[in-house]
């Protein structure tokens, strides 16, 4: 079953991607952008394609190239039409053009997460025989060395969250843990604008250590929260300040989460259809909008982060979650895949799991289903299933000098980190 | 404004009465005594009241000076109406709505009704001395009551803070309202846009929205009651959502101007700018101290306009003999803190003690439905000192009393330092928060800590069996003691 499911995600990359840019789009929907986080996915998920047979070297090393090319020379700078600034992407980019759309942001985590794609290809592509693969380290090198991190620090402490054209900074607080340590590291890593080490103190001082369900947990309430990072970082048996005091590590948290989630799907307070200690999954992504529901006495929010326990909650699961915890619970994200497909065999087309299940509320006699398919949730889904089954993306990051620089810098010591 | 009047409008006889307790129309002022006051009082609200009671116990001859009415802003303009309309609006969402003359008479009402415990009359029975008059220092030993100069050993400034004014091209145009101002509404506005997400702010929201308003909520920051914990204020905007409160975070107002009858606010909201049309404007964006027109600087008293008077940890100024307390010199300006701080400034004052501000546990709250509470540090606050901390979190949605009233949204979490069991601060978002978090001001001045709390038997079931629930998730959390 493993290998089916992340065999499907996988084709979900091959066949929403651009011919000619490489970049790879958000949704299945027709018009859909591509957003430059699945981007940083696809290129993390080309090597797991190339180790599984389904594509060759060949053919995974010129994807990659063709992605990295394009994002090398698209334009850079001010202009509100630009695919990006201070090295930083925009969020959303037109697939053929690679220009920003929907006067979205220029974000700083998406960016981060595009640049752990293009280090773990770099990490990948070691090889030099017909140059191809020397240049997507040369490309590689040259985008993640260019992202400005200290800009987008706008002279604090912190990140900001991004920047727009005409408008400067976004302000949206960020309070408490959440999934962007991966852009902190990736900028305490980075040998041109290295923030400084006092900016992870800075950004770990709003953490909070709760005793949350019987359980002791860094909290975040989106499940997707406890995976970003940890699908490129291995932080099995590594800690950085504050996990030392707790004795635990980022690894042993997604777990407790995992297990506060699961208690909650017992608990199910607000008694919605499904929800079990063995059906869970609440986290950001495609949900009934209040259109949808209209008539129905369910209050829902359409696309959006859910958390679970504090909520929001609306009664809207993301099928892929408990897939995508694989590495950190084998049991319980089988038991739990298992039970929904059972349950809920909608869920997943063509072995492609849709972004959002809400079986409280009933349209046309069945469950509503987010229509096609998210690529984030691909991308996360074939990265989490490889990290359990071989650890090969784990393994492309602890190779790359910047990823150990930035954890060092953050105060990271123990496990693969020592020397 | 008349007295009883034969209009037939019950507030005309309702304000009468309260007038006759906060400031008589016919008041004169006392002659004063050829020999200066043992301790002379600027401003009478619940800091002034509260500091002339205690002086007046203890057989000091007082002077309390009060510009205005007695009771200060909580009583006239921020506590007692603003929890009068709060408590006169649907209790449950899409509850029936009351006539909004009804809500009036009842805020009236209750004003005058507790106007009546810290009346003229119980001021004047006290052997206090009362003047209604403006009050500026003329000496550091004096200060003049509408130029009557009266002496002093001891002064007391507390003259609380008034509504900030913002500085917004076209504000005058829209005629905002203030805290002051908008209990004097005469008929719901049908759409109302409220400026600032504060507390106030974040209260007169939901309650006009509750009331039938449609009300646009604007907060330049990217959370209301910044103050307040992310999962807190999190709960807090999904609640106002649910009430039809339009949140606008990260809003800032530019311009303000009308178009015929309609106020209209130019707003930005990231890099977007567009109109909020309102039919009245609520301005909530801050408060600052009355320290203006008080000669202080004749006094020897150290002041800052934004901050307020410049005090000591024993609320000493910088002369020795003029203390202050309340509003007009504390960070956090509630009404139970100004009478606290009012009690310590004359202890210290006359007994030459030195009974720190600094020491006070100070419970908070904000009255939304669900209420929020708070007390002691912010998690923020205890990384910043260097103390490890541990909240114990419990879901209202697990606490049964509050699944059987209906009533469960929201959290108790206690911060513990970790190690040991000591609490440190809690954060409580409950239907009944602002009682909530008094049995934790309780247990917290008391001492004691998670182990015991743990032995300490609550009613079941009750709403603040959550309180309860975080003892025993502690207990469970500590190994097993050898029977």
């Amino acid at each position: 079953m493993l290998e089916r499911l992340q065999c499907g995600a996988f084709t979900y990359l091959q066949d929403y991607a651009d011919p000619h840019t490489g970049l790879v789009a958000d949704t299945s929907r027709p018009g859909s952008p591509s957003s430059i986080a699945v981007v940083g996915f696809a290129l993390s998920c080309y090597p797991v394609g190339v180790e599984h047979g389904w594509s060759t070297r060949g053919e995974a090393a010129a994807q990659t190239l063709k992605t990295l090319r394009f994002l090398a020379q698209s334009p850079q700078g001010e202009a509100p039409q630009a695919a990006g600034n201070h090295g930083f992407y925009y969020h959303f980019l037109d697939m053929r053009t690679g220009r920003r759309v929907w006067d979205c942001e220029l974000s700083v985590v998406d960016t981060a997460l595009l640049m752990a794609g293009v280090l773990a290809a770099a990490s990948y592509f070691r090889g030099d025989e017909d140059g191809v693969e020397a240049e997507i380290r040369e490309l590689a090198d040259t985008l993640y060395r260019r992202v400005d991190w200290l800009w987008a620090a706008n002279g604090g402490q912190t990140l900001t969250q991004g920047w727009k054209p005409g408008f400067g900074f976004l302000k949206y607080g960020w309070e408490g843990y959440n999934e962007a340590t991966i852009a902190y590291l990736l900028a305490l890593g980075s040998p041109t604008f290295a923030l400084p080490p006092e900016s992870f103190a800075a950004w770990t001082r709003t953490y909070q250590w709760e005793n949350l369900l019987d359980t002791d947990v860094l909290y975040s309430g989106p499940l997707f929260t406890h995976l970003f990072s940890h699908a490129w970082i291995d932080y099995r048996g590594i800690q950085d300040v504050f996990m030392k005091s707790k004795r635990m590590d980022y690894f042993i948290n997604t777990q407790r989460a995992i297990r506060v989630h699961r208690e909650y799907g017992e608990r199910n307070p607000h008694g919605f259809e499904g929800y079990e200690r063995d059906l869970w999954g609440i986290t950001a992504g495609d949900g009934p909008t209040p259109q949808q529901a209209a008539g129905s006495a369910l209050r829902v929010y359409g696309y959006m982060a859910r958390g679970a326990p504090y909520g929001p909650d609306d009664g809207t699961l993301a099928p892929w979650a408990m897939l995508a915890t694989l590495p950190f619970g084998r049991d319980d994200a089988l038991r739990g895949t298992r039970r929904l497909l059972a349950r809920y065999p909608g869920v997943c087309r063509e072995d492609r799991f849709a972004s959002g299940l809400n079986a409280s509320l009933v349209v046309q006699g069945h469950p509503w289903l987010s229509e096609g398919w998210y690529g984030l949730d691909q991308g996360l889904l074939i990265m989490m299933i490889e990290n359990a089954l071989s650890g090969l993306p784990w393994r492309l990051m602890r190779d790359c000098a910047y990823v150990r620089t930035g954890l060092l810098r953050a105060g990271f010591t123990g496990g693969w980190l020592t020397p | 404004m008349s007295g009883a009047s034969d209009t037939g409008d019950p507030i005309d006889a309702i304000d009468a009465e309260w007038l006759r307790r906060t400031h008589p129309t016919d008041w004169r002022n006392p002659k004063p005594p050829a020999e200066p006051y043992d301790l002379v009082i600027l401003g009478a609200g619940p800091a002034g009241l509260a500091g002339a009671e205690l002086a007046a116990r203890h057989g000091l001859r007082v002077a309390l000076i009060e510009r205005r009415g007695v009771g200060g802003n909580s009583l006239h303009a921020g506590s007692v109406p603003s929890k009068a309309i709060i408590g006169a609006a649907p209790r449950d969402r899409g509850g029936p709505r009351p006539e909004f003359s009804a809500v009036r008479t009842h805020m009236h009402r209750v004003r005058a009704r507790i106007a009546g415990y810290r009346s003229v009359d119980r001021i004047v029975a006290r052997g206090i001395d009362l003047y209604f008059a403006t009050a500026r220092f003329a000496t550091e030993q004096s200060v003049l009551a509408d130029g009557v100069p009266l002496g002093f050993k001891k002064a007391l400034i507390a003259t609380g803070a008034r509504p900030e004014d913002a500085s917004i091209p076209g504000l005058d145009a829209v005629d905002c309202l203030t805290s002051e101002t908008i209990f004097d509404l005469e008929a719901l506005p049908a759409r109302l846009a409220v400026v600032g997400g504060g507390s106030l702010g974040c209260e007169l929201a939901q309650a006009f929205a509750r009331l039938g308003s449609h009300v646009s909520l604007m907060q330049r920051q990217p959370k209301f009651l910044p103050g307040v914990e992310r999962d807190a204020a999190d709960l807090l905007t999904r609640s106002l959502e649910l009430d039809g409160v339009e949140t606008r975070l990260n809003t800032e107002v530019i311009a303000a101007h009308r178009e015929g009858g309609e106020r209209v606010l130019d707003v930005r909201s990231g890099e977007l700018k567009f109109s909020i049309g309102a039919d009245a404007v609520l301005l909530s964006t801050g408060r600052v101290p009355n320290v203006q027109d008080l000669d202080l600087g004749k006094a020897g008293v150290r002041f800052d306009a934004a901050t307020g008077v410049t005090v000591d940890d024993f609320l000493a100024t910088s002369n020795p003999n003029i203390f202050a307390a309340g509003d007009v010199c504390v960070r956090r300006q509630f009404a139970h803190v100004a009478e606290a701080t009012a009690r310590l400034a004359v202890h210290n004052a006359f007994t030459g003690g030195r009974d720190a501000s600094s020491h006070l546990l100070i419970p908070r709250c904000t009255y939304c439905r669900p209420e929020i509470a708070q007390i002691g540090l912010h998690i923020w606050e205890a990384a910043d000192r260097g103390i490890p901390i541990k909240s114990y979190t419990v879901l209202m949605q697990d606490v049964d009393r509050a699944i059987t009233d209906g009533l469960d949204e929201g959290f108790v979490k206690l911060y513990v330092r970790e190690g040991g069991d000591e609490i440190v601060g809690a954060t409580i978002v409950a239907a009944r928060a602002s009682e909530m978090i008094n049995e934790v001001s309780v247990i917290m001045s008391a001492g004691i800590g998670m182990r015991r709390l743990a032995t300490m038997l609550h009613t079941y079931p009750a709403q603040s069996g959550a309180i309860y629930q975080a003892a025993m998730a502690f207990a469970r959390d500590q190994p097993a003691e050898r029977w």
